[in-house]
């Protein structure tokens, strides 16, 4: 009988909700959870098909230490030339009021028709005495932020500054906040009776030469305002505004060629906005996934303290049972995954150990078909293995590649003839 | 009105408005978007003879040699009056159709002067490219959304005066370059994007149609390739369900064949999807290869027989209207090797046409066996799931169309990184090659 | 990617070893290279920080800008780097040597030498096409006047990196780590190999190592410093950020005894993240040296010196900087030029090196073998002519997956084109191949002597060598260019904006 080509359920064997979040309570032990944020809620879309990343996020586990728990220590960070600069250039789009950011708005080449706004800062106490402005906790200032929005789909023109939004991340509340701002606008040639829009925008300090910028920042950059996007929408609907009052398209706004004059640049993200729905729709699945773990398996990253001075503190687990943990939840590694998994290099280890075709990267593992090991990819080219029948063409192109390679070597190649001195 | 009446009445009324904003002469140029099989030759033979009857000379750019000798002849039938000249290259061999329509009403001629007689000049974009001298008050371009924007500029100065016609499918594939062409990305003059693209960018107010129906695609088809292809730019089919028939004279072997089950299906729903274990696999998959040549072996086998009771026909289904589509050549290579074992060659199954995707564009068969261009691999690349790639593979065929794969593609895509890099001034391509694989593959699994 | 490639990766990953995929080296190599390191501040887009520069690997020149966001500073910076590279430039093009006129072009006169800049990787290529593109529309007066070797230098490194190092087959501008895996493949992944002392550890490890420790060894920022031009972070947190305040300070406290003292220690400082960096682009080179130049090296640096020649003249004559963004005739021009020399260097790599032809007979587009059968007497009769088509069978192993019909060629004589008519089956396993030769036999009746392959011969024969060159479109010139493409565009006339571009 045909099959069809089925999208795997997990619902069938899936346990309850409640089972999955007290097992991924456990997972993490007695610490804190790590919560998301937009990068790494952006970040679900780069390898979604790696269990073991999908698992350590499910639970909150603070992935940068447990890799440097078992030895792999991450090298991240950022230059704090590239930070100061990031702040500078904040601090300008967004002074007075975002006076600049309004003008780029309304310039060219946007020409977006954008009313007076008033200016909303959520992110400092409004203060009836002029003291220093205190930072609320989230709770309080996303509460403050849906009612700021409320009068924002009432029709007041505001423009919100650090507000504070909300996304549901596989059962748990993770907050987001677009670095800058929401404000309506309509874009350039909509007619009159066209409704405003909201619009997120994004502030990032790489810069614009000639129209162009790093293409992997701004898909970072899309990627994270799809994220804000989202989240901003799932408020509106909870008001129940239509949630199409924000736009699918974000600014952005970068210094534009070698100099700190910020400039503006939309940016459409809709497939952005669709590829995070997904991978949001996909973390339920997470509870058969942790369904079949090995009840052994913990990251409990804990350290009790010293019970007397100049001791050292008992970790609840040593480096050598977290590792042992992580090589029962299966990785889908690649090379890429060194630019955005605090676990890469303890999975290039592995995977290297193995003798694993995915260390060469994906179009090596594509060529070499299903087989899954270097060792083996040798042995069938040089006729000392056999394989099944789906890898039979496989052999046969890498026992021809052999044979062509050998063969080749014993060919004189033309040379350049050398210089003869007249 | 019946359905159908009432769809040649919509359809003829897209003709006449192109044909009103071109000889009005209010616009340089006219753009006509055609799904699949949605009569875009028929529009350009109809609209050549009418420019032509203004008495004003028109040229005619197409892509390829075959696509302009097919031109070539259906003009002459359509329009026996004119005066053709066919413009070719220097090797060119007239092929052997054509041999006996050649006469005064239809001259061959590396030169364009020699031409000079003729109404209506047709040649491939790259001779036109070479053509140094020469106007016309009339230009039709053929297939514009698979030409590349210098290749445009440099047929342009033929027609710089006058009103060109762009008539094209925007769901095909997209031109491509052999060398990096990030430099010019988001800029109006990138050479690499299609003729449409750059012409679009630079005359934002250009009238653009679009014919409403596809007359090669059937009922079962059109639906799901407009939705998974043309999210935007619906169509419908110019069929009802019932106006066409797959029906086999030979009973298949139930019980103990999939490939008789699996065609079964097909010639009912138009639609079936013959589905492998799940492994991972070189590209040419032995496996999956014999499937697509079984197939079409028992298609043959079994005296297939195809109707259309709009189109007025009844014929068998014979090797020729049979097409077998992949994604890279080394496939279609594989499955012609499998299609010549003595047995089959002695049944002609060396008359399945049998290609890549990029070949089999703007062409039309029957029946099709699609390989996906996702069995068997462990990740998508942009390559494979460049969305261009599936709706020619899935929208060759009037009857049915069954596709061939290894299981596991579902949770390929499920798996499939998302983290794209992003060109400011790009326009998003539409629909997204994921969203799209996705909707195909529920609508085969639902079949 | 290739099969082979991929076989060649595996076998690299077992033995612990890179291993060649080329048999000869297929990029050119100056006789006296100019070797650039250069240093970018993170967080900017063009600021310099530093550069390592010379042609004698036993005396590098540091050049460094005590603070990037300091215009001054940069400007002087950016003069200092004219100082080295405007001479390196003019000693080559003092000489040259008369072209004979040929069909479309005069007699002209070619410089007998092209400079070659080495850089470590492809982001320090780019690194030099943001200083060009920030450097080239600077002028001598006007808000932010410059020294007038400024850009030169803009037109210059734009030249280099920008117009020539995206050109196939040109040598004039080279990223030492893509020169490197284009002959080698690693027992790594191609995105590790980016980083030159790893790949260079699996090439020609330490003594006593494994190339596969060495690289795991070199990754390590804190033993070696990374190739740039982005710094490590962490260097950039320890060493540079105390060093670069502390100079500042001195500056504003205008104690010029501790300025000079400040920023001696930035010179030790970058002079040690350089350092090692310098002698790894060195070793490098030694080794791509240790290749045999393929045959096609002359004439590919001969285009090199050509274009090097134009160039040249061209500024001489005044011509204005390359702009910001080029025509649509421009652009197409310039896509046809990359695509044509993507076709020849692809051809002349297969023709002259086995192990690249290899690739394309394992990927079915080429096969080899030896020639069973010549009948050597075949003619075809054409009109009133009988014309010489030579049948050839060929015994190969390699499956055959071309159709009959197509075109073919062999390395060993190129120029003549091959039809396929049949493929067999072969009794003993393999395939029988039977060709037509079509040209490349004389204008004879006959086919001339050495034409036609002999019984016993081995032979390859390839698709993509019969593919015609395609002859250039004619295409508009610029003022001309038709409404499609927007009508001619707007004469270049924005020195203006240019000048008073802001630079911080």
């Amino acid at each position: 009988m045909p099959m069809s080509p089925s999208v795997p359920q997990a619902t069938a064997s899936a346990p309850a909700p409640a089972v999955t979040a007290a097992r991924l309570d456990a997972l993490r032990g007695p610490v804190p959870p790590r919560s998301h944020d937009a990068r790494t809620i952006a970040a679900l879309t780069v390898n979604p098909g790696c269990s073991r990343r999908a698992v350590l996020d499910a639970a909150g586990v603070d992935k940068r230490k447990l890799a440097e728990r078992i030895g792999f220590p991450a090298r991240y960070g950022q230059s704090p030339f590239a930070i100061t600069r990031g702040l500078a250039f904040e601090k300008q789009v967004k002074a007075d009021g975002c006076t600049a950011l309004l003008e780029l708005l309304r310039g060219e080449p946007l020409h977006f028709d954008v009313p007076e706004h008033e200016y909303v800062d959520l992110g400092v106490e409004p203060t009836a005495d002029s003291g220093t402005p205190v930072t609320v906790d989230r709770a309080g200032r996303y509460e403050r932020t849906r009612r700021l929005f409320a009068r924002v789909a009432a029709g007041e023109p505001l423009l919100a500054d650090h507000p504070l939004l909300r996304l549901d991340v596989g059962g748990r509340t993770a907050y987001v906040e677009p670095d800058v701002v929401a404000l309506s606008a309509r874009p350039s040639g909509a007619s009159e009776s066209a409704p405003a829009r909201l619009y997120v925008a994004e502030v990032k300090s790489f810069a614009v030469i000639d129209g162009q910028a790093d293409p992997a920042k701004v898909g970072a950059a899309a990627t994270q305002a799809a994220v804000y996007v989202l989240a901003l929408r799932r408020l509106f609907a909870e008001l129940d505004v239509d949630p199409r009052i924000v736009a699918d398209d974000v600014i952005l706004v970068c210094p534009k060629d070698f100099a700190n004059q910020p400039s503006a640049h939309i940016l459409d993200v809709r497939r952005q906005i669709a590829a995070v729905e997904r991978q949001l729709a996909r973390l339920p699945r997470i509870g058969a996934l942790i369904a079949d773990l090995d009840p052994t398996v913990d990251f409990d990253l804990a350290v009790d303290p010293p019970e007397a001075q100049g001791e050292s503190g008992r970790e609840h687990r040593s480096g050598v049972e977290l590792g042992k943990s992580l090589t029962m939840i299966e990785a889908r590694y690649a090379p890429e995954c060194v630019t955005n998994c605090e676990m890469a290099f303890h999975c290039r280890a592995e995977s290297r150990a193995a003798g694993g075709a995915d260390a060469l990267g994906r179009s090596v593992r594509d060529s070499l078909g299903g087989i899954q090991s270097i060792e083996d990819a040798l042995a069938v080219a040089d006729g000392s293995a056999g394989v099944g029948s789906e890898q039979h063409e496989a052999a046969r192109l890498l026992r021809a590649a052999a044979r062509a390679y050998d063969e080749a070597l014993r060919v004189t190649p033309r040379v350049a003839e050398p210089e003869v001195d007249v | 009105m019946s359905a159908a009446a009432s769809r040649s009445t919509q359809a003829r009324a897209v003709i006449e408005a192109v044909a009103a904003d071109l000889l009005s002469r209010d616009h340089r140029g006219v753009i006509v978007d055609s799904p699949p099989g949605a009569g875009k030759s028929t529009l350009v033979v109809e609209l050549s003879g009418r420019l032509a009857a203004t008495g004003e000379r028109v040229m005619i750019v197409a892509q390829t040699n075959e696509q302009v000798d097919d031109l070539v002849a259906r003009l002459a039938v359509a329009h026996p009056t004119l005066i053709l000249g066919r413009l070719t290259a220097g090797d060119y061999e007239v092929p052997e159709r054509l041999a006996p329509l050649r006469g005064p009403n239809l001259a061959f001629s590396s030169k364009l002067p020699e031409l000079a007689a003729a109404g209506v000049v047709l040649a491939t974009a790259a001779k036109w490219a070479l053509v140094k001298e020469g106007e016309f008050p009339w230009a039709i371009l053929d297939e514009a959304y698979q030409m590349r924007s210098d290749g445009l500029l440099a047929v342009a100065p033929r027609f710089a005066d006058g009103t060109a016609l762009f008539v094209g499918d925007p769901g095909q594939l997209d031109p491509f370059a052999t060398v990096d062409t990030d430099a010019w990305a988001g800029s109006p003059w990138d050479p690499s994007d299609s003729a449409v693209a750059v012409v679009r960018a630079h005359n934002p107010d250009l009238p653009v149609h679009r014919l409403p129906y596809s007359w090669r695609l059937p009922a079962t088809a059109a639906p799901l390739v407009a939705k998974a292809f043309y999210p935007f730019t619906p169509f419908d089919a110019g069929s009802d369900l019932d106006d066409r028939s797959l029906t086999f004279s030979a009973r298949g072997t139930s019980g103990t064949s999939s490939a008789d089950e699996c065609l079964d299906e097909a010639a009912d729903t138009g639609w079936s999807w013959f589905a492998l274990p799940a492994a991972h696999t070189v590209r040419t998959d032995a496996e999956a290869v014999e499937a697509c040549a079984a197939l079409a072996d028992r298609l043959v086998q079994r005296q297939a027989t195809a109707v259309d009771r709009a189109a007025g026909y009844e014929r068998a289904v014979t090797p020729d209207r049979i097409a077998i589509g992949t994604a890279h050549r080394d496939q279609a290579a594989a499955v012609r090797a499998a299609l010549a074992r003595p047995d089959r060659a002695g049944r002609g199954l060396t008359d399945v046409t049998v290609d890549t995707a990029n070949r089999l564009q703007g062409r039309e068969y029957d029946v099709t066996i699609v390989l996906h261009p996702l069995s068997g691999r462990r990740d998508a690349t942009a390559f494979h799931l460049e969305t261009g790639r599936l709706c020619v593979l899935l929208s060759r065929h009037r009857h049915a169309c069954v596709v061939v794969g290894r299981a596991g593609i579902a949770d390929l895509l499920d798996a499939h990184p998302h983290a794209e890099p992003v060109r400011l001034g790009v326009p998003v391509k539409f629909p997204d090659g994921w969203a799209a694989h996705q909707a195909v593959l529920a609508h085969l699994g639902a079949a | 990617m290739s099969t082979l490639t991929a076989l060649a990766r595996a076998r690299a990953a077992h033995a612990g070893r890179a291993v060649p995929i080329t048999a000869v080296r297929h990029v050119h190599l100056s006789d006296e290279p100019l070797v650039l390191i250069p240093l970018m501040q993170a967080g900017e887009a063009a600021a310099p920080l530093a550069v390592m520069a010379g042609t004698d690997r036993a005396a590098p020149q540091l050049l460094l800008v005590a603070q990037p966001r300091n215009r001054d500073q940069r400007f002087d910076f950016l003069t200092r780097f004219a100082e080295v590279l405007v001479p390196y430039i003019a000693a080559r093009r003092q000489h040259t040597e008369t072209v004979e006129p040929t069909k479309n072009h005069d007699e002209w006169e070619r410089c007998t030498d092209a400079p070659q800049l080495i850089l470590p990787n492809p982001a320090g290529v780019e690194a030099l096409r943001l200083l060009g593109r920030s450097a080239r529309f600077r002028t001598v007066d006007g808000p932010y006047p410059v020294d007038p070797r400024v850009p030169l230098l803009g037109r210059y490194l734009t030249w280099f990196a920008d117009d020539r190092a995206p050109m196939p087959g040109s040598g004039v501008c080279l990223a030492l780590t893509s020169a490197l895996s284009q002959h080698w493949a690693t027992g790594q992944s191609a995105l590790e190999d980016q980083h030159l002392p790893a790949l260079l550890s699996w090439i020609d490890p330490p003594e006593g190592m494994s190339g596969a420790e060495a690289a795991l060894l070199a990754e390590d920022p804190d033993a070696v410093p990374p190739a740039g031009p982005t710094t490590d972070p962490a260097f950039d947190t320890g060493v540079l950020a105390p060093l670069v305040r502390a100079q500042e300070e001195a500056r504003a406290a205008q104690d010029m005894r501790a300025v000079a003292k400040a920023e001696e220690e930035l010179r030790v400082a970058l002079a040690a993240q350089l350092e090692p960096t310098w002698q790894t682009v060195w070793r490098g080179i030694d080794v791509l040296r240790g290749l045999p130049a393929a045959a096609s090296d002359k004439p590919r640096w001969q285009v090199d010196r050509g274009r090097f020649t134009d160039f040249m003249t061209g500024i001489e004559e005044g011509l204005p900087p390359q702009p910001k963004r080029p025509s649509a005739v421009a652009a197409a021009r310039r896509l046809a030029d990359l695509e044509s020399a993507r076709q020849s260097y692809d051809r002349s790599q297969a023709i002259d090196d086995p192990l690249v032809l290899a690739r394309y007979r394992v990927g079915g587009e080429a096969f080899a073998g030896r020639i069973t059968f010549v009948d050597a007497e075949r003619q075809e009769i054409k009109g009133k002519r009988a014309w010489p088509r030579p049948l050839v069978v060929l015994h190969t192993q390699d499956e055959v997956i071309l159709r009959p019909g197509v075109k073919l060629a062999s390395p060993a004589r190129v120029a003549q084109t091959v039809r396929l008519r049949a493929v067999r089956r072969g009794e003993a396993g393999g395939y029988e191949v039977e060709l037509e030769l079509q040209s490349g036999m004389g204008r004879g009746k006959t086919p001339e002597e050495g034409s036609v392959p002999l019984v016993g011969e081995e032979r390859c024969y390839a698709t993509f060598l019969a593919e015609q060159r395609g002859t250039r479109p004619e295409l508009p010139e610029t003022d001309k260019t038709p409404w499609t493409h927007g009508g001619p565009p707007w004469p270049h006339v924005a020195r203006a904006e240019d000048q008073a571009e802001e630079w911080h």
